[in-house]
């Protein structure tokens, strides 16, 4: 029987290094649904889950993957599911139950082209926009962006525990070149693997209130069926987790759920500068286009124009601050991205028209060449 | 006499000398070799002719017959996402019977079929087929079921039948393999209480094609479950496809009969069942099987065969006796 952490040096694809991920940060319950490119982070966990004592299930669609997932970490268990467009679509109700009823649990999404069936087989960045708002209402997510299997390893790991930390549905924004990539991934020590669970309820189990914050914002979480009194919906609720039908009472709870995102942004944002200290040029990119943008980088160096990359790690929440603080600094900003323009309007917002940006992108199916962002880079200084 | 029954009273079969010509879903098209759905698929389109709308959910059958810029179809097709085919068969079935009320089309007699995988319609697409059945547009579902998601990679759908082997049911220590049984989605549709419920095999092709020609005649929604054996993702030989789908019948394990308003008929009765261990022993995806997962199974096999037959009994339909299969097979 092989254990939860296969510490050790691999050769594998992103999608496999995601479950190997997931596995390391503690992942029992997997609710998949098959769809190209992400069927082998299911294929994988119905292969893994059984060994370590978790449980993979196969559900009719997607709309009850996302369905199951809740279900299981409202039980206590640490709990994901993985899918592409169409899937991710399907799944975007249940996300927002997720995020109203504060459930942790994470959901990968290996991007492909869209819209609708789109390029099943061939990869994209156009879910970027969706991840932010793809549900109805106003609410925070997180959303990281993996540039490699190595990549994929560790976010998976933190994406679980930025969940549990924060009580939110966490999703991890790969892609089919991530996905189905394959690549050298060291897995450490499972003590190396800091992993991170929700805080549980102390005191009388009878006056439980389950969406009482504590002072990080995020309330305790009370396993279903260990004697707390906990109350969940969908509906609009106040602390206690009962329905209340009036503005006050709506307005209290997407404070809560807004809050405990934006007042912990330093905790959630991470970002990788590369040669940013002397740049004049500044590309902000995220995912595989990070790593074309890299590339891009060191060839534009090696012919004088000072590039350096922005890489966003969490895409959402937005990492404003740094884009504004590059804005002050470089004479350009270019973002490069696989889609028309969608972290892009965000890169805009926040260089408030301190420096020209530019776009470098395309509607999906191939990779962004290095070649492509010089010469853009060129074209516009 | 039930609109099923009477629309079918002077009902006349192919002639098997005589069969159509036409191919609608025409060759060259990109299946793998020895592919059991493509060739149901085709027998169901010669069957209809070509005054045909077809509704295709996503899955094999769709890309195999659709890579532009070629295609394989010579009637209008349109492939919607993966749960729909049903839904928006019923949109292309209600806007035609609006132009031809309006007088702005006459085209009364327009056949509009949809059809799916097993995972496009016992799954992710029950929701839909049930509304169209249950709203009673004129239409044929055809579920064309080889029993996992191939298109994908062999993945476990709720039409994959206890034990077997795919790359979600993995068996090994923990695990036989797929673990449920296989949902049975012809009873559910008949369930519905529609005119014309089937189930066919593209090893009887006259037997398969009879009932698609009877779907098309009876007004409202009619349903047809047709046993598609697939090579690549059951692990047979690629020149096996009929011989295998021939011994589901012969063992019980895939029985043919219809539902035609609400009486149950078998097409035909198995005197001399075969062992079902003769059909799991050309497929892969049965070899890990135990002697005693095997005579488990076969119990189940007998069971629900045997409530077949308590069904078409209560129903007092005259049964057909077993036909000669060489003729058909």
């Amino acid at each position: 029987m092989k254990p939860a952490v296969l510490t050790g040096e691999h050769f594998m694809t992103g999608d496999v290094a995601c479950a190997e991920g997931a596995l390391a940060a503690g992942c029992r319950f997997f609710a998949g649904y098959p769809i190209t490119p992400a069927t082998e982070i299911a294929e994988h966990m119905s292969h893994r889950l059984p060994d370590v004592g978790g449980t993979y299930i196969q559900m009719e669609d997607e709309i009850a993957a996302m369905a199951a997932v809740l279900g299981a970490s409202c039980a206590g268990v640490k709990s994901m599911t993985a899918t592409s467009g169409p899937g991710f679509s399907l799944m975007m109700e249940n996300i927002g139950l997720g995020v109203c009823t504060e459930t942790p649990c994470v959901v990968v999404n290996v991007q492909r082209a869209g819209p609708s069936t789109g390029l099943p087989t061939l990869g994209a960045q156009g879910d970027m926009m969706q991840a932010r708002w793809g549900s109805h209402g106003h609410y925070e997510i997180i959303a990281l962006a993996p540039a490699s299997p190595q990549d994929i390893f560790y976010q998976t790991i933190t994406a679980f525990n930025l969940s549990e930390k924060y009580r939110v549905p966490v999703l991890i924004m790969s892609d089919e070149v991530v996905g189905h990539l394959s690549e050298r991934v060291v897995i450490p020590e499972p003590t190396a693997i800091r992993t991170f669970s929700r805080r549980r309820p102390k005191g009388r189990k009878d006056r439980f209130k389950p969406f009482c914050p504590g002072p990080d914002g995020v309330a305790p979480m009370a396993d279903a069926g260990d004697g707390y009194r906990v109350h969940v919906t969908g509906l609009t609720h106040d602390e206690r987790g009962y329905p209340v039908m009036t503005a006050d009472c709506h307005a209290e709870m997407i404070a809560r759920i807004t809050g405990k995102i934006r007042r912990n942004l330093a905790d959630i944002i991470r970002t990788e500068s590369y040669r940013l200290d002397d740049a004049d040029v500044a590309i902000v990119s995220y995912g595989v286009s990070s790593r074309s943008s890299m590339a891009a980088v060191d060839e534009a160096r090696q012919e004088g124009i000072k590039v350096g990359l922005l890489r966003l790690i969490t895409v959402w929440p937005f990492a404003e601050e740094a884009v504004a603080h590059l804005s002050r600094t470089v004479r350009a900003l270019f973002t490069v991205e696989i889609n028309l323009g969608q972290v892009h309007l965000e890169v805009e917002r926040c260089a408030k028209g301190r420096v020209p940006c530019h776009l470098v992108g395309h509607a999906g199916g191939t990779v962004i060449a290095p070649e492509r962002i010089v010469q853009a880079i060129k074209d516009h200084l | 006499m039930g609109i099923a029954a009477e629309a079918l009273k002077d009902f006349k079969g192919f002639n098997p000398k005589k069969l159509p010509e036409v191919e609608p879903l025409s060759p060259g098209h990109r299946a793998c070799q020895g592919c059991g759905e493509i060739l149901a698929l085709r027998q169901v389109l010669k069957a209809l002719g070509e005054n045909v709308i077809v509704a295709s959910a996503t899955g094999c059958m769709e890309i195999v017959t659709s890579p532009f810029p070629q295609t394989a179809w010579r009637v209008p097709w349109i492939h919607v996402a993966f749960e729909n085919a049903a839904a928006v068969i019923s949109g292309v079935e209600s806007a035609y019977k609006a132009m031809n009320r309006k007088g702005k089309i006459q085209q009364p007699d327009v056949v509009f079929l949809a059809y799916g995988g097993d995972g496009g319609t016992a799954d992710i697409g029950l929701q839909a087929l049930s509304g169209a059945l249950e709203r009673g547009h004129n239409f044929i579902y055809v579920c064309l079921d080889n029993e996992a998601y191939m298109n994908t990679g062999i993945q476990r759908s709720s039409s994959t039948p206890y034990g077997a082997m795919t790359t979600t049911s993995p068996p090994g220590k923990k695990s036989i393999g797929q673990r449920t049984w296989k949902k049975n989605v012809a009873y559910i549709a008949a369930a519905h209480g529609i005119p014309y419920v089937a189930t066919a095999s593209p090893a009887f092709a006259l037997d398969l094609m009879n009932k698609v020609k009877k779907a098309a005649a009876v007004p409202g929604p009619a349903y047809l479950h047709i046993y598609s054996p697939c090579p690549t993702g059951w692990r047979h030989e690629t020149d096996l496809a009929i011989e295998v789908a021939r011994l589901a019948v012969q063992t019980k394990v895939f029985p043919l009969y219809e539902v035609i308003d609400g009486k149950w008929i078998l097409s035909r009765k198995i005197a001399k069942p075969k062992p079902v261990s003769e059909y799991f022993k050309v497929q892969r995806r049965f070899r890990h099987l135990t002697e005693k997962d095997i005579e488990e199974i076969q119990r189940r096999v007998d069971e629900e065969y045997e409530e077949l037959l308590r069904r078409c009994a209560m129903s007092g339909e005259p049964q057909k006796p077993e036909g000669k299969e060489t003729e058909e097979g």
